[in-house]
This record gives C-alpha cells, structure tokens and sequence, in this order.
C-alpha cells in the first residue's frame, strides 16, 4: 500500500523532471514543422519543412555556422592542448603548490565570460597599439580574438577533464619506457598520450559544446567573424521564425545521433572485451538472433540504425511532399473562420440595433437618427463584400440557411457585389 | 662468470631534504652475479636501485657501471633494464608489443619486433599469449612478460624490484627457481630486491642486509645466516633466539656471556666482530631454533639453558617448544619430527644444550621488528 504510493509518486516525480528537461525541445521540434510564420506548436496547421529550406537560404545562418566551426576547432586545439599542460603540470608541480596553482587554474571558469570578453579584448588592443601594429592585425582579428577569449575558460574544463585520466595514470609506466630506451619525448607520444586519448576525446567534444554555445565572450570579441550564437541573438532582436527552430531541431538531431553512436561503440567494445576474455567469438556471447557483427547485444546500435532509417525516411518525404494544398486549404479555411466571426459580429450589432429601435420605437419611432444606426451595421458588410470577390455563390446560400441568414439580409450584401 | 658487466657503489649517500634514504653505501657487484638487496620495507632497497637505473641522482658518491661512472647519464642512456615493483606493463599494449617496445623505440620494423618478441615468448612459456592484453594475463604471466620485455632491452646489469612480492606462495616459490635458471642462462647480472630472505638464500650469488639505510653486511647466503655481523642481520635473516648480556671473558674466537636470565653461556664471535667484542661490552647472543636440543633436566654447563616451557606445537616437520627468554622474547626450540612420541612439557622447566660453535655473538644492537 505504503510501497505502491511510493512508486507511484517516483513515477510521477520522472514523468514531471523529463517534462520539464524534455518539454522545451518537443515543442519547439514541432514548431519546425508546422506552417505559421511565429513559431508555435499548436494550433496545427500544416506538416512543412520549409522552414528548413528557409533556413538553407539565410546567409547570416550559414556564415554563422561556418564561424562557429572555424572557432570550435581553433578552441578545440588551444583549450585541449592548453588543458593537458595544465593538467600535467599540477600532477607534476610542488606537492606545497599544488592547492594555490589549482585555485588559480580554476579561477577563469568562476569569472564571468563578460568580464573575459572584455579583458581578452583590452588586453589583445593593448598588445597590438604595443607592437605598433594596425587595427587590420592579425592580433585583433575576429577569430583570433574569439578563439583565444574562449580558450580562457574552456582550458580549464579541459584540465578538469584530463586531471581525472591523469591522476589514474601510473608515473612508472613512463619511467618503464624512459628505461626501455625512449626520449622523454617518446614516452610522452607512445605511453601518456594514448592513454590520455580517451579523455583527449571528451575534452575536445566538451571544448567545442562549450565554444558553440558561449556567447558572453564572444560577443566582445567576434569582429567581423558572427558565430552561430551571435547571428541568432542579433536575428532574434528583429522577430524569430520557424527556420530557428529548424535548426535547433537539427541540432538536437545531431546530438542524439552522436549520443547513440557513442553508445554503440563503447558497448561493442565491452562485447568485445568479453568475448576476447572468455577465448570466444563476438557470436558466442550474444547467443540467439544472429546478426550483423556491429549489432550483436548492442541496443544502442539498433536503435542508432533505426534512427537513421527513419530521418532518411522523413528527409526522402521532405524532397516530395509539398504542403501547398494543406496550406491553401488552411488559409480557406481561415478565411471562412473569419467571415464567421465577422457575421457574428453583424448579427450582434443588428440585434442590438433592433433592441434599440424597439425601444425608440415607444418614445418617437419615425426619428431619422435611426436609419444612420442601420447605415453602420451596413457600411462593414459591404466592404466586406468588395473584399470577398472570389467567395462561392453557394457560401452565400448557405449563409442564408442559417438562422442567422433571416434575420437581416445578406442579399443585400451580395447584392452589392453583383 | 666474470664475463657480464659488474656494479659499484662508492660512498653513496641520497638524501630527501633532511632525510637519509641511503648512507655511505659501498657496495662491489661482480658481473654475471645474482646479487640481492635485502632488508624489511623502508629501508631504502628501491632508492638504491633507482639510483643505479638513473631516475635518482645520488647526493654525494658514484654508481659505476662495468666501471664507467654513471654520473650525469639518463636512464635511456644506461645498459641496465628495472623490473618495477608493479610490474608498470604497458596496459594498452598488446603482450608483443610490450615486450618489444624497446625495439620500437630502437627503429625496428614490425616483422622484426614480432620475430624477437615470439622468440622471448617461447622462453618464458607464454608461446601463444602475445596477442592478448597484459590485463588478460595472469599475475605470474604478467610477471614473465615483465622479464621478457627488460631482457628484450639486451641489458648488461638487470635490476628486479621485489617482483615476486605481488603473487602468492606457491607461484613465487617457482617463480623463484624460474628467475634463477633465467638468469644463468642470459648471463647478465642480476640486481634483486626483496624483504623475503627465503627469496634472498634460495636465489641470490650475494646479499646485501640492509637497514634503515645502512648496509649491514655483505655475503653469500651461508655467511648471512651463520656468520652474521650484526644484531639485526642475525634476527632479519631467519628465526633465532636472542640471549643478551655481558661479555665475561673473550679466548680466541669465543667469548663468554654472562647474560640477564641464563646464566653464562658460552658463544662463537661473529667473524666480523673477531677483535672487537671486548671483555665489559654489551653483547647478544643468537642461537638457531634448530641448534638447540633437548637434555636432560637440570644440567649445568656454559652450553646449557634452563627456562619454563610456556607452550609448544607441532609443526608437521618440527615440534615447537617455546620457553620463557629474555626481555619478554620466547627462546623457541625446533625439535626434528622422526616419528618420535612427543609429551606435552607445558609448564615444566626445561634444559637445552647446544654445541659453541652453533651460537654466535655480535655486539648488542637494534633487532629486526617481528
Ligand atoms: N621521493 C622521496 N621523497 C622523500 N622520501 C622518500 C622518497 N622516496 C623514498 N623516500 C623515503 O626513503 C625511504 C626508503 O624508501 P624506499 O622506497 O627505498 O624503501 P624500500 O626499501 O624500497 O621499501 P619497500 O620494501 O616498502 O618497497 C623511505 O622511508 C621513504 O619514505
Ligand atoms: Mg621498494
């Protein structure tokens, strides 16, 4: 009793925090596929996919995601590098150091990227106005600025990152190959190095996350170098569209396909371990439904290749479909919804109209005040009608049949077109 | 086999801040020797071999290799190869690519590493495990591999950090035989460390006992264990009763003992110590186990003890009989088990007789911990 209200409420308790984690990106995926021009999820409209072509024609977005890259692999090589030198060092510094160089490390991640867009872009001036060199210098180039303003802060994930590896590292298997034979040098590229690269790894896919999505410092630094980030601020400044969130979408696509393929690997690689441990083959571990070498007890890769069937699939539909019928129809309807609501508002001033007259009626009906009242609930009507030259004739008829249709006369509106 | 390249540590001193890892040793290692480092841990063993591979500059004194002194040359640049107390394999290493690695730093190409490193695999027994991880090998495997991947090196002087510390008893038992026959047939000289002494006595041409620091004696395994010069080599090395006292008088090569609970007894000086037990000093007293022998009660004599029996056991191959010692030690008694019926003298005072020659003193000094 006690147990099931317990499990009940963990349920509920996931189902709330995947909502609230999950909740955005749904909806915003759904907004790129349908067809109003403010995205939203609903109402629905229409399935389209031209906010994506739309998305494929804006240069800013392009030039942005081409800015983005060139900076995310610069950090990617500056952090990275500078990351292991750092980690390196507090493995190797003065134990009585170690506590001060590590806080002082550190520090660049608490200060805020204003603060370090800034001061990049002070310092690098001040270097450049030093040398006596231009404002066309490479030193105060956009990409270099942006590139080494980041660098400040993401290094320091990075060393995070490679302390962790490193500090499992045996010092003695360097001294092994220093004994063997081996240059500092080779003991670095042939022992440190590959067993660093797994965190080698992590730190450059966290250097260039962290880069794309940084626009704090950048936007001290860009010049005339926008990243993606920037480009969507400046564009959200002016209204956003769809086309954004077409390319979160994608994003998210991106990161999921990534995520799986990662899982993929590393659970290949353990069926892999295991087999080599028990001297069998990838076959014998996984025994039942034989298949392909890659999937063999592999979940992630399973789900990996459906995924990517899938987005062949919707991308193949996307070259063929087109939503010009849904999107007329859409709009038809629209316009009837408002001619609706137009009448209704006519009907409701004619009655209140009536109302009125009744009651003039008993004080002086034959007033001529009267008939400007019935002037205005006419006067809309047949603009409306100037307005609706294309209307079916029969949408007309049925107008009539409503009950509304008697009350006053909508011939008189068609009447006026004719 | 004076054929392989010798080792000498002259007055080698190494020091941490204040701290003395290493005083004045002075140590002569014949080429083609299997010479062993022994001493309870501490006592600075892995210092001096780290000195002799060259990761450690000595404070003062010199390390020469087949003469040539050392100072200033890198590890990569000496003639010997370490065997690390961990083994420090390469884990993301095949087993092949482990054992030659000093052949991939040479320049070697891939068919020639593969060729010498089967080659070295076929001597440790491991013929078809080259392909595997070192972390799918068994310890005693792993072990092999180690020595495989030093002696691909082609070292003149091979230094073994306790490797055997990391395996159980029956494998370093035969690891113990197998290291040996190794290294009678490479030839090289063979640098061991080890607080074992069984491992020390069973393997080693030479030993060094070491303590704290300080060398204590060097000798064959036989000197060590009968002839030893101090008090703590003659407890560190295998079981002995200590008796400590007073020397009465010194004639020739024996002294006389009064000591604080058996009366006089009677003893060998240690060979290292002829000249220097004077009559007055402090002195102990060391008697094997095994050299002490049952007689009949109440006998007196300077080769006779009497003490209370506090316990006994059986051993399998030995009866134990513990007595009452001195300063709270037991003086324990191995009695040869031939079958004989055994009573159970718990509780009785008991008399031992040895022969002079099987006792040996040494001036008194720090023993061995237990
Ligand atoms: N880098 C160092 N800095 C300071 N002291 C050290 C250093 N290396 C070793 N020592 C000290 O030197 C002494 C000897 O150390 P060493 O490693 O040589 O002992 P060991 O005889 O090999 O012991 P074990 O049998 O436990 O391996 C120890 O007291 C140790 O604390
Ligand atoms: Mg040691």
């Amino acid at each position: 009793m006690n147990n099931s209200i317990i499990r009940i409420s963990i349920w509920v308790y996931l189902a709330i925090f995947f909502i609230y984690l999950l909740g955005p990106l749904v909806i915003m995926s759904i907004t790129a596929f349908n067809s109003p021009s403010f995205p939203r999820a609903t109402p629905w409209e229409c399935l389209t996919f031209e906010w994506f072509s739309a998305l494929f024609q804006d240069e800013r977005i392009l030039n942005g995601i081409k800015n983005s890259i060139l900076v995310g692999i610069g950090t990617i090589i500056l952090s990275v590098s500078m990351g292991l030198a750092g980690a390196l060092m507090l493995t190797q510094i003065w134990p009585k150091l170690r506590a001060t160089y590590y806080t002082i490390i550190i520090a660049p991640i608490l200060i805020p990227g204003v603060v370090l867009g800034i001061s990049t872009l002070v310092f690098w001036d001040r270097i450049n106005r030093m040398l006596g060199l231009g404002a066309d210098s490479f030193l105060s180039n956009g990409l270099f600025l942006t590139i080494i303003g980041q660098s400040t802060f993401i290094a320091s994930y990075c060393m995070l990152v490679l302390v962790a590896r490193l500090q499992r590292y045996d010092l003695a298997l360097t001294e092994a190959a220093l004994d063997l034979g081996a240059t500092h040098a080779q003991a670095f590229r042939k022992i440190l190095l590959p067993f660093m690269r797994p965190a080698l790894a992590s730190a450059a896919v966290l250097a260039f996350l962290a880069s794309f999505e940084n626009y704090n410092t950048t936007t001290f630094t860009f010049g005339e170098y926008p990243t993606l980030t920037i480009e969507l601020a400046q564009k959200v400044r002016y209204g956003i569209t769809p086309a954004i969130s077409a390319l979160a979408f994608m994003i998210v696509v991106l990161t999921v396909f990534a995520a799986l393929f990662n899982e993929a690997n590393i659970k290949r690689k353990e069926v892999i371990a295991k087999a080599r441990k028990e001297g069998a083959t990838v076959g014998d571990v996984t025994s039942g439904v034989k298949l392909p070498g890659f999937f063999t007890g592999n979940a992630a890769a399973i789900t990996l290749v459906v995924f990517a069937v899938a987005t062949i699939a919707v991308i193949g539909t996307a070259t063929v479909y087109s939503p010009k019928q849904c999107i007329a129809n859409v709009q038809e309807q629209k316009r009837l919804e408002t001619q609706k609501r137009i009448q209704e508002l006519r009907d409701q001033r004619k009655r209140d109209a009536e109302a009125a007259g009744q009651a003039g009626g008993a004080t002086g009906a034959a007033k001529p005040s009267n008939n400007s009242g019935f002037g205005g609930v006419f006067a809309p009507g047949t603009l409306q009608g100037g307005d609706q030259g294309t209307a079916p004739a029969d949408d007309a008829g049925s107008s009539n049949n409503s009950g509304f249709g008697g009350v006053f006369a909508p011939n008189n509106i068609n009447g006026a077109d004719n | 086999m004076s054929a392989g390249v010798g080792v000498d540590l002259e007055n080698l001193w190494i020091r941490f801040g204040d701290f003395v890892a290493v005083r004045d040793a002075n140590v002569h290692i014949k080429g083609g020797d299997f010479f062993s480092f022994l001493g309870p841990s501490g006592c600075g063993k892995t210092t001096i071999l780290r000195a002799v591979s060259g990761f450690l500059e000595p404070s003062e004194g010199n390390v020469l290799i087949g003469g040539n002194n050392m100072k200033g040359i890198g590890p990569n640049k000496r003639p010997t190869a370490l065997i690390f107390q961990n083994l420090a394999l390469f884990p993301l290493m095949k087993v092949w690519e482990n054992i030659s690695f000093s052949m991939e730093i040479a320049g070697a190409s891939a068919k020639e590493r593969r060729k010498r490193a089967d080659e070295l695999l076929d001597m440790i027994a491991l013929s078809d495990q080259g392909d595997k991880l070192p972390s799918e090998l068994s310890g005693g495997q792993r072990q092999r591999v180690a020595i495989a991947r030093a002696l691909c090196a082609e070292p003149d002087v091979l230094l073994l950090d306790e490797p055997l510390s990391a395996l159980d008893l029956k494998l370093r038992q035969h690891m113990r035989t197998e290291l040996r026959e190794i290294q009678k047939r490479v030839g090289i000289t063979f640098i061991y460390i080890t607080h074992d002494q069984g491992e020390a006595l069973t393997m080693s041409d030479d030993i060094a006992v070491m303590r704290a620091g300080v060398i204590d004696q060097i000798g064959d395994g036989k000197t060590i264990y009968n002839d030893p010069a101090t008090a703590f080599a003659a407890s560190f090395v295998g079981e002995n009763n200590v008796f400590r006292g007073k020397v009465l008088e010194v004639n020739g090569n024996e002294a006389l003992i009064r000591t604080n609970r058996s009366g006089d007894l009677r003893s060998r000086i240690s060979t290292a110590n002829l000249g220097k037990l004077a009559v007055g000093d402090d002195a102990m007293m060391f008697i094997r186990p095994e050299a002490l022998d049952l007689a009949p009660t109440g006998t007196k004599g300077e080769n006779f003890v009497t003490a209370q029996v506090t316990h006994e056991e059986f051993e399998g191959n030995t009866f134990n009989i513990f007595m009452e010692g001195d300063g709270g030690k037991e003086i324990k008694v191995a009695i040869p088990n031939h079958g004989q019926s055994f009573d159970d003298h718990t509780g009785q005072a008991m008399t031992l007789e040895y022969e002079v020659d099987n006792a040996v003193a040494v001036p008194a000094g720090e023993l061995a911990a237990e």
